[in-house]
């Protein structure tokens, strides 16, 4: 097992992760039991609280109580959004313009910067790691969101360093997840894809577009939103709740502090109890004014009081898509990562803007899919475990710019076929240096033609007749039927041939010869094209061309 | 698979391709890995990097030839006993490691003139050392062998430090770098030349074959002369001198025999790892199941037609005979029967807790009914059936439900954590 570990570190939680050389993951548990660690730290009298027990201090201490901290870290006082910290200790500006939280640790106020809070959490997860595994953890692999800039990048680098958590490799969250889906799903990692990863977390959204091109991954777009997430459900939980209460009792929760953050509890724990089952009951003790809560609600119910957030996922994922210049057939799989992302109705949801082709990748929608919420984790893992092998000069210099900032081809290339098809050889958005070929054969002609073209992507448009949008448990929504009378225009990329690039020929060739043709593109840019027929002795046919 | 159109076209250039955008890819993964091994190993560096880098590795090169010998021995080697020369590494003691059988006559010569000046035993009772010849006696002894090139051979076959050992089994490591280097270091004992090299994914069937049934055969010119006992030089005890001899003779026989199954095995193994074998096995397989396919294309076709005018014949017949009502009731019946049976199972889970007195810990009914809810939703239809028949044994249903908990939460289908009882 490697001593390296895989670290997510999100703002509402985190999680470890640890592989072996054949790439088998395993989540850690924290001692509380708890995969999914709440990113939470606590103070009563001279104790440090961490994760769930944390967490649970917000009802009855939550002054001091940090939650939701991790995107302040390397920022200004002035540039972070402070509502998030409205439940427990608010985040204050210390005396070098950063973020810090004040907390009454041994009946003393002090500031904790936000270096020091990243510290503590990070010991904690050292230490839960170090208790699972029975060795010291030295090292690890941290996953940040693609909008972490330089700044926060280094600093939280050095924070974890500094607790003697040495950080081989920052990765990208998306990225991350993808290695991991891949990993765990190896007859898609050499395929040429394009990926949506959509992760959907407590606080925030993220999406990134992200192309596969011969086992690399390639960013071509990012989108975030950091109004949308968990958080919202769960607002519309309380508020749901609230108002059922407030009917009952004509007494109005949502003025106590306390109330509030008994019914946020309890509705983060319906929120996942429907996740998994139809029904949740309903109970909070002594919810306001010494009336207890009791009630229960069912997912079609919950589905129906989440409907606005939910319409903003599924535009969320849109928007993405067409921030990257593509249309939903051209994204081959969709992977759902994130701890909202185990809300079923947010992936049947979503299934209903791509056509069949495009896999959704979720437990909802196939059993056998890892959990979104550990899939980051997960590749961090998996990231670690590979670079253990390496020394460290050896890692430093395969990230440097030279290695990392990649040629990548605009269109396609491939050749016509006999019947004026387009045949795609290198797809577009391929990182080169790159070799490819494809069989092909010459049928009952003794000489071919190959010529190489470049791919002109164009749209298709076909008009389906409309269809009646019918929910998972198989009744209809009435109230907005209308709408979906309207026939819908399926729009779809094909690609056809484009520029003409270079041409070759076979000749003396007997029918249904193998004959193989390969590109390759050098490091300077030079793309050689040849053609062979696949026997002993053949003699290729060459074509050199270059970039403009 | 793809046709081509027919044509002669010519052998040209037509245009360039649409300029690239450079775009930094994600440092993740295996194949990020290899990479940047592909990259780092040359073909990035601007061509002014290149040409640099080409003057420093020959300047290096001549520098090198300046101080050739200038190797400095290890203390173990200086004080190797002179009686037991034949044990030293002979290449080191003329500070020739990194050259060994590569080494030219010339460069021999060079290193042994250096070796002597710095190691003559004059030289070291000058400078304090006593009784300091043992080393400079190995010496005289290497360049002896050195020099002829018989006894060379002989210790060229034994000679340890220009071993290049195979990948540790079960490491990771690509095949075509690990084992290129074993193939190359083994040919240079083959009798036939030119040796075929191991190649690249991209090699040919025929190529591949070529190697592999060169290296079946391999025919190396190693001997074992170098590990003799000496022959004792008196002619007084002459049995004794021909039981050395026979004995020496039968050794080497034993260790050639050795080294040729060592050479097997490697091949062998190379050969169970060889990902191109891999590939020509499935494509012949391929093939094979593409030509019986239309071997038997005719026959199936005449088979299939029978079937089907069969099968159309006896669906008329069905039709007339029966009730098309009745069967339709039938059908019905057998998916309700099914439903019903998942239900059942269903509820015998469900209610497994309540069946058997909830397993003593009545206080968490509650608990242990929302848990199994959630764990019945999550099963599949076998799990289903299997997990039912276990708990109508009431003693042996907390053991069953538990079982199922670790499955499905081992499988990622289950977050345990949302159970209250069975966490
Ligand atoms: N089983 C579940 N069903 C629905 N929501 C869940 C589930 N598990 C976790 N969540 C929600 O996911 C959010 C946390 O997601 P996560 O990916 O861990 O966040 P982040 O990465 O932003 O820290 C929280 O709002 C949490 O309530
Ligand atoms: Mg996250």
């Amino acid at each position: 097992m490697s001593t390296i570990i895989g670290i997510s570190f999100g703002n509402t939680s985190s999680s470890i992760a640890v592989a072996d050389n054949e790439g088998k993951v395993e989540v850690i548990a924290n001692p509380d039991g708890d995969r999914s660690i709440p990113s939470v730290l606590s103070y009563i009298g001279e104790d440090e609280y961490h994760g769930q027990q944390a967490r649970a201090q917000l009802i009855r201490n939550s002054d001091n109580t940090i939650i939701n901290f991790r995107d302040f870290i390397g920022k200004q006082f002035e540039e972070v959004n402070g509502e998030l910290t409205k439940d427990g200790s608010k985040v204050v500006k210390t005396e070098d313009g950063k973020c810090g939280f004040k907390v009454k640790i041994d009946d003393k106020e002090e500031i904790l910067s936000i270096g020091e809070v990243t510290k503590r959490h990070l010991k904690q997860l050292k230490l839960a790691a170090e208790d699972y595994i029975g060795k010291v953890v030295e090292g690890c692999v941290i996953t940040v969101p693609t909008d972490f800039n330089d700044a926060q990048r280094q600093e939280l680098t050095n924070l974890s360093n500094e607790i003697g958590l040495k950080v081989h490799q920052l990765i990208n969250e998306p990225s991350a997840a993808l290695l991991s889906y891949l990993t765990n799903n190896e007859e898609e990692y050499l395929k040429d894809q394009i990926f949506a990863v959509a992760d959907f977390g407590g606080v925030r959204t993220d999406g990134a577009i992200v192309s596969v091109r011969g086992g690399i991954m390639t960013i071509l777009t990012t989108l975030h939103d950091h109004s949308l997430g968990g958080d919202s459900f769960d607002s519309s939980l309380m508020e749901f709740f609230a108002k059922d209460f407030e009917k009952k009792f004509k007494v109005d929760p949502r003025k106590n502090k306390r109330s509030l953050a008994k019914l946020k509890n309890e509705a983060i724990t319906v929120k996942k109890t429907l996740s998994n089952v139809q029904t949740s009951s309903v109970s909070i003790e002594s919810l306001a004014e010494g009336f207890d809560y009791q009630s229960s609600i069912n997912r079609l119910r919950y589905e129906l009081t989440i409907r606005s957030t939910l319409a903003k996922t599924t535009s969320f994922v849109e928007k993405l898509i067409e921030k990257a210049k593509l249309l939903p057939s051209e994204i081959n799989k969709v992977l759902l990562v994130g701890g909202s992302s185990n809300t079923p109705k947010l992936s049947s949801e979503l299934s209903s803007i791509f056509p069949p082709s495009t896999e959704i990748i979720s437990p909802a929608l196939d059993s056998k899919a890892l959990l979104p919420n550990e899939l980051v984790c997960r590749g961090a893992a998996l990231q670690a475990a590979l670079i253990e092998s390496f020394d460290e000069d050896e890692v430093k210099e395969s990230l440097q710019p030279i290695v990392v900032n990649t040629q990548h081809l605009v269109n396609s290339i491939g050749i016509k076929s006999s019947e004026g098809k387009f045949i795609p050889i290198l797809v577009n958005e391929t990182a080169y240096p790159i070799k490819k070929s494809i069989e092909v054969t010459n049928g009952s002609s003794e000489s071919v033609s190959i010529e190489f073209y470049e791919g002109k992507k164009i749209v298709k448009e076909t008009i389906l007749e409309p269809v009646k949008q019918v929910y998972s448990d198989g009744e209809e929504f009435s109230d907005d039927s209308d709408e979906e009378e309207e026939p819908e225009i399926i729009k779809e990329a094909v690609e056809e041939c484009g520029t003409l690039l270079g041409s070759l020929s076979l000749k003396d060739l007997k029918p249904d010869s193998k004959l193989e043709i390969i590109i390759n593109i050098t490091q300077d840019g030079k793309l050689h094209l040849s053609s062979r027929e696949l026997k002993i002795g053949s003699v290729a046919t060459k074509v050199e061309l270059s970039f403009k | 698979m793809i046709v081509l159109p027919a044509g002669q076209a010519e052998t040209s250039a037509k245009a360039q391709v649409t300029a690239p955008i450079r775009r930094p890819i994600e440092p993740v993964g295996r194949f990020f890995l290899s990479h940047a091994t592909r990259t780092l190993r040359g073909h990035t560096w601007s061509e002014y990097e290149k040409i640099e880098a080409e003057k420093n590795v020959q300047q290096i090169e001549t520098n090198e030839d300046e101080d050739l010998g200038d190797e400095e021995q290890s203390e173990d080697l200086l004080a190797h006993d002179p009686r037991d020369w034949k044990t030293a590494d002979l290449y080191a003691v003329l500070g020739l490691s990194h050259l060994r059988w590569r080494a030219t006559e010339d460069q021999i010569r060079r290193a042994h003139r250096k070796q002597v000046l710095k190691h003559h035993p004059d030289k070291k009772s000058a400078s304090g050392g006593l009784d300091q010849d043992g080393f400079f006696k190995i010496i005289q002894k290497a360049f002896e062998v050195m020099l002829d090139s018989t006894k060379r051979l002989q210790f060229d076959s034994v000679d340890e430090g220009a071993d290049v050992l195979p990948p540790t089994p079960k490491s990771k490591y690509d095949f075509f770098e690990a084992w290129a280097p074993v193939f190359e270091s083994e040919s240079r004992f083959s009798k036939k030349k030119p040796v075929p090299s191991l190649g690249t994914l991209e090699s040919s069937k025929d190529e591949v074959d070529k190697f592999y049934s060169f290296w079946g055969k391999f025919d190396s010119w190693k001997t074992f002369e170098f590990k003799d006992e000496d022959v004792p030089d008196d002619t007084a005890n002459r049995d004794h001198k021909r039981y050395i001899e026979r004995k020496n003779v039968a050794a080497r026989k034993k260790l050639k025999q050795e080294d040729n199954k060592r050479v097997i095995d490697l091949v062998e193994r190379a050969y169970s790892e060889d990902p191109r074998i891999k590939m020509f096995k499935e494509a012949a397989k391929k093939e094979k199941e593409q030509k019986k396919w239309e071997r038997e294309a005719g026959s199936r076709k005449a088979a299939e037609e029978a079937a089907a005018k069969k099968a159309a014949e006896e669906e008329a017949a069905k039709k007339a005979a029966e009730e098309a009502a009745a069967s339709k009731v039938n059908s019905k019946k057998a998916k309700e029967a099914a439903k019903n049976a998942k239900k059942k199972q269903k509820r015998a889970i469900r209610g497994c807790g309540k069946d058997s007195d909830y397993f003593g810990d009545a206080g968490k009914s509650a608990d242990i009914d929302a848990d199994l809810d959630m764990i019945v939703d999550k099963l599949d239809d076998l799990q289903l059936a299997s997990v039912a028949g276990k708990v109508a044994d009431k003693s042996a249903a907390k053991a069953a439900i538990e079982e199922a908990v670790s499955e499905l939460s081992g499988a990622s289908k289950l977050d345990k954590s949302l159970l209250k009882y069975f966490n």
